[in-house]
């Protein structure tokens, strides 16, 4: 699924996390569990849940920020568990980047935005010799005034500026797949659209692909080629947006697109609406649907309709 | 929604005095509550919709009240001593805080908070009051349980719940809601929001003020939805006019912006609006929106008026007739 045509940049294999806590009476939360999908070049695949669904801590196992449990990452063909050395690390990092949620703690504060361009060079591209004219090619191409910010601490710049400096950033390291982990949730309705269109913009262009992680459903749809939901460290529905979207099949999704508060479609006053109610309807659903796995409904649309 | 006005404010202003000078937050707002509406708040951060919360419910500097009144069931609440004006908060004007800013004590189960905080207004929780908790908490789908439990043990949805039902347990004319559906799930926040609409359809509460950055929740709740931008009041009207037929030009651009379920980049690109809003400090007369406008002339040096384009939709900008009232939405 999920666009056949082209390879997979990233493939990620029965993915399962399990964080453990307390030294006499381990304590075990399954944060990831058995997740498997692949991302396409040129392609923004969402990654949608509530909170504590899982869905960062996959972003992070793909930036090897965590260690998966069990399951396997492959980028461009290679287990990314195989991934030891510095130099190996830094190579990977080329290629692999991420950005979150919070523009203002991505930055040290006492660092002028040139010096995080130093560092950017001086780490991973120190063969580069003309820094300056790619600094400016890549900030003009996120719509920012190179002259302007260069010499800016962080703090003297909008949220909406220094995503789209991350933004600059990561294209600088000619970045194959960017983990965007709640990008646009702190800057405000009239700044992120510029941001999210960029994004888009640049996807396409450069053949990146982007892992737009996400609780928002109608910006979901607006960017994203193909849409995954997640439920309690499961990924419950995927496929191409557009069906996943109108054609809901798991009661989770469902019941999420039962409650987006969406412009031009109100909510039904007369229905009893209970989040918790929904735990039985998966229930339910999964034991009348009983041994019959993750399945594909159609081309680019599959379902989990029961766990064993 | 009746016609009488149960909140009055005009023209008022509240700064945040600080050393460098004035930060004016909420500079000349003019607008009425009528008994037993849902009236939205909108705005981006920085508008001034929290500020004009705090300066209603609990003015701490460096936030001052410079000028104009709130007259609420009759009195200026801004001129009123503060030992008058904590015999009306909780009991008929009371504030729904966000769960996730601390509103519960970390350390008291949730029971002990309730009776602490009654106890604090002069009200004895005996069994009887805690019966009347236990029901309310019941109509939200909250076991009485719960009662017993710490707020690290409840989900976000679950706090946010047993906040607004403690804010409103003495039957409040007014609440205030500020972001409280921000911090939460998707699902949450629906049922969060139509509680609300519950406990104003059942009388328990008279009427709100839902403050958010959200326009499409207020879209499902608010009876009438007012605009902020940088201080000022840009528009208000009833829900439909003002989403799908706004007259501002920063209304306009804010909900062509907002996503919607079914518009994707590939058909449809949505543009923000380029430029941020001003510094606050200091500011001198004119639209504050002008910096960003598209029809911005000489004209908009000057403080736009407060003008009716019908008896309940009302707009600040010297253009609006020229602009027309051709649907956006």
């Amino acid at each position: 699924m999920l666009g056949e045509k082209t390879k997979p940049t990233l493939e990620v294999q029965n993915l399962t996390k399990i964080f453990s806590s307390g030294v006499f009476i381990r304590d075990k939360v399954t944060a990831v569990n058995d997740v498997s999908f692949n991302m396409y070049p040129g392609t923004v695949l969402s990654l949608i849940g509530e909170s504590g669904s899982g869905k960062t801590t996959i972003g992070r196992m793909i930036l090897k920020l965590l260690k998966p449990t069990s399951g396997h990452i492959y980028y461009l063909g290679k287990d990314t568990s195989l991934i030891k050395t510095k130099a190996e690390l830094r190579e990977y990092y080329r290629h692999v980047q991420g950005i979150f949620q919070d523009p203002f703690s991505s930055f040290n504060p006492l660092f002028r935005v040139d010096r995080v361009f130093d560092m950017i060079f001086d780490v991973f591209l120190p063969e580069v010799k003309n820094r300056e004219e790619r600094i400016n090619e890549v900030l003009h191409s996120v719509n920012l005034n190179p002259e302007r910010i260069m010499h800016q601490f962080p703090h003297q710049l909008s949220g909406g500026q220094l995503q789209r400096l991350l933004i600059a950033r990561a294209l600088l390291l000619d970045v194959k797949i960017l983990v965007a982990d709640e990008l646009i949730s702190m800057l405000d309705a009239s700044t992120r659209m510029g941001v999210l269109n960029l994004l888009v913009d640049l996807c396409k262009e450069k053949g990146m692909s982007v892992l737009f992680i996400t609780h928002d459903l109608a910006l979901g749809y607006y960017i994203s080629d193909y849409t995954m939901i997640m439920h309690r460290g499961r990924l419950v529905e995927k496929g191409a947006t557009e069906k996943v979207y109108k054609n809901p099949v798991h009661p989770y999704t469902q019941m999420l697109f039962n409650s987006v508060p969406d412009i031009g479609h109100r909510w039904d006053k007369n229905e009893k609406f209970v989040p918790e109610k929904v735990n039985d309807d998966i229930q339910r659903f999964y034991q009348d649907n009983r041994g019959q796995g993750f399945q594909y409904l159609e081309p680019d649309h599959g379902v989990l309709l029961s766990v064993e | 929604m009746s016609s009488e006005v149960i909140l009055d404010i005009r023209e008022l202003r509240a700064y945040y005095r600080i050393l460098k000078g004035d930060v004016k937050a909420l500079d000349g707002v003019t607008f009425q509550v009528r008994r037993g509406e849902i009236l939205g708040i909108a705005g981006e951060s920085g508008c001034g919709k929290s500020t004009l919360a705090h300066t209603l419910m609990l003015r701490k500097p460096p936030l001052t009240h410079i000028s104009g009144e709130a007259i609420f069931l009759g009195k200026d609440i801004m001129q009123m001593p503060n030992s008058e004006f904590r015999k009306m908060r909780f009991r008929d004007i009371s504030i729904i805080p966000q769960y996730a800013l601390d509103a519960l004590s970390p350390t008291k189960r949730i029971g002990t908070f309730i009776r602490d905080i009654v106890n604090e207004h002069d009200i004895t929780a005996d069994e009887e009051f805690m019966d009347k908790v236990k029901e309310r908490f019941a109509m939200v789908n909250l076991d009485s349980s719960v009662l017993h439990r710490f707020p690290i043990e409840l989900s976000g949805g679950m706090k946010q719940r047993a906040i607004m039902i403690i804010s409103t347990l003495m039957n409040p004319a007014l609440v205030l809601a500020d972001e409280i559906t921000s911090a939460l799930d998707v699902s949450s926040q629906r049922f969060a929001a139509s509680m609300l609409m519950e406990l104003r359809d059942k009388g328990i509460i008279g009427s709100a003020i839902f403050i958010t950055h959200d326009l499409s929740i207020l879209y499902q709740i608010a009876d009438r939805i007012m605009i902020m931008y940088a201080g000022h009041l840009v528009e208000i009207g009833p829900v439909d006019e003002i989403i799908h037929n706004p007259r501002h030009p920063y209304t306009q651009a804010l909900i062509a912006s907002l996503p919607k379920v079914g518009v994707q980049i590939k058909h449809e690109r949505l543009e923000g609006i380029k430029g941020t809003p001003p510094e606050l400090l200091d500011i001198g007369p004119g639209c504050r929106f002008r910096f960003r406008c598209p029809y911005r002339t000489n004209k908009c040096e000057k403080t736009p008026e407060i003008e009716d384009i019908n008896p309940l939709h009302s707009i600040a900008c010297w253009h609006f007739e020229e602009l027309g009232g051709e649907s956006v939405g």
